[in-house]
């Protein structure tokens, strides 16, 4: 599929890029019908739908510029241990505070993933980010509301919010993992600043919010991120949900929709 | 009757004795926000809906997807729907002559003419 080194380790960018967006969106899609009031349910199915759309967007320039195969056939008919998804997108949603708590810590990364692809060296990646601007910046200000209202809506939604971050962090930090040999390539031709800086950048993001909410981030150096996602080793929700995900084309490959 | 099932639709609320109080605690109760919305700059902001927020800024993000999803939206008011003072329906009479005012219309001055011309002849020098 791939010509050499360096669109190798373009692929692997973007394809984990989209694996992250793809099965974070169908996740979240799943609080469809079944969130804590109307308007949430909207806004989270909405947000959703979103990350679908990105994933498409991803898909889209391997397919066109990288020669991977179709985005649908890309999206559904992988092999499980080719995905690039990490950890944090593929566990089930749990209750609302995990879910939230997610969303805000992944949507903060993404935000800037994104914002570093705007001044990518690579001009294939350029007109999507600057696409997507808008619509990351109203996920990032729902998680930021979100969170600032819960923990200070009282003790036990304050200990919720707490307890999900200590949960999330560790998998958090499993969204930076690094694959050297490809992060090597990108960074040399300045397409991508490498996930320790991607790292810093989003602790220091996300950290005034967190302040704002009182919230304590656990210690960064000393917290073993979850890693694995990246290599292609997964949890064990992973193969479900790609089974559920991919049921429907599966009947059927060469169906146009 | 206990249930383990992880998906959500099969967790049931336990309501409590039908006969005990319920208790509404300070911030359990949500307020009701009217959102307007503005399809342009500059042109006025509509009133389009409610939503229903826990603060101005969750009324805000609600109302971005309830009302600004579909179709051109430049920016959006919220305000909460106790704050807003309106006269009662029963004192509507208050503007029943309106209709007899005539005077008061705007309806009698020439200028769209003029800024028809106006326009007309633009055009034509392009």
């Amino acid at each position: 599929m791939q010509t050499n080194p360096l669109q190798q380790a373009i692929t692997y960018l973007l394809t984990k890029m989209a694996d992250d967006a793809l099965i974070l969106g169908h996740r979240n899609s799943e609080w469809t019908g079944l969130g804590p009031i109307m308007e949430e349910d909207i806004a989270f199915s909405s947000m959703a739908q979103d990350k679908i759309g990105h994933a498409l967007g991803l898909y889209s320039i391997l397919h066109e510029t990288y020669h991977a195969p179709d985005p649908d056939q890309y999206a559904f008919l992988r092999e499980e241990k080719d995905y690039l998804c990490c950890h944090l997108v593929e566990l089930p949603i749990g209750e609302y505070d995990f879910s939230l708590m997610r969303h805000f810590l992944f949507d903060h990364a993404d935000a800037l993933r994104y914002e570093f692809m705007e001044k990518s060296s690579l001009e294939a990646l350029r007109p999507l980010s600057k696409k997507l601007k808008g619509e990351i910046k109203y996920h990032t200000l729902h998680a930021n509301a979100w969170l600032t209202q819960l923990c200070s809506a009282g003790d036990e939604s304050y200990a919720r919010m707490q307890s999900a971050l200590d949960y999330c962090f560790p998998l958090a930090l499993g969204m930076f993992e690094r694959r050297e040999e490809m992060e090597d390539r990108l960074m040399d031709e300045k397409i991508y600043p490498g996930e320790e800086q991607l790292k810093e950048a989003w602790l220091e993001r996300i950290y005034p919010i967190l302040v704002k909410s009182s919230l304590n981030l656990p210690d960064p150096v000393n917290t073993s991120p979850i890693n694995g996602g990246r290599h292609g080793y997964h949890t064990q929700h992973l193969q479900p949900l790609l089974n559920e995900m991919s049921a429907v084309f599966r009947l059927d490959p060469t169906a146009k929709w | 009757m206990e249930n383990n099932s992880l998906d959500p639709r099969v967790n049931r609320l336990h309501l409590s004795d039908a006969a005990s109080l319920v208790i509404v605690n300070d911030g359990e109760n949500w307020n009701v926000y009217e959102v307007f919305h503005q399809e342009k700059r500059g042109a006025h902001h509509e009133h389009v809906g409610c939503v229903h927020a826990p603060s101005p800024q969750l009324a805000l993000v609600f109302a971005k997807e309830q009302f600004g999803r579909r179709k051109k939206c430049v920016n959006i008011w919220v305000v909460r729907s106790v704050d807003i003072l309106a006269f009662e329906v029963e004192d509507e009479d208050m503007f029943a002559n309106n209709l007899d005012k005539t005077y008061r219309d705007a309806s009698g001055f020439k200028v769209m003419e003029k800024i028809n011309k106006y326009k007309a002849q633009q055009r034509e020098e392009k």
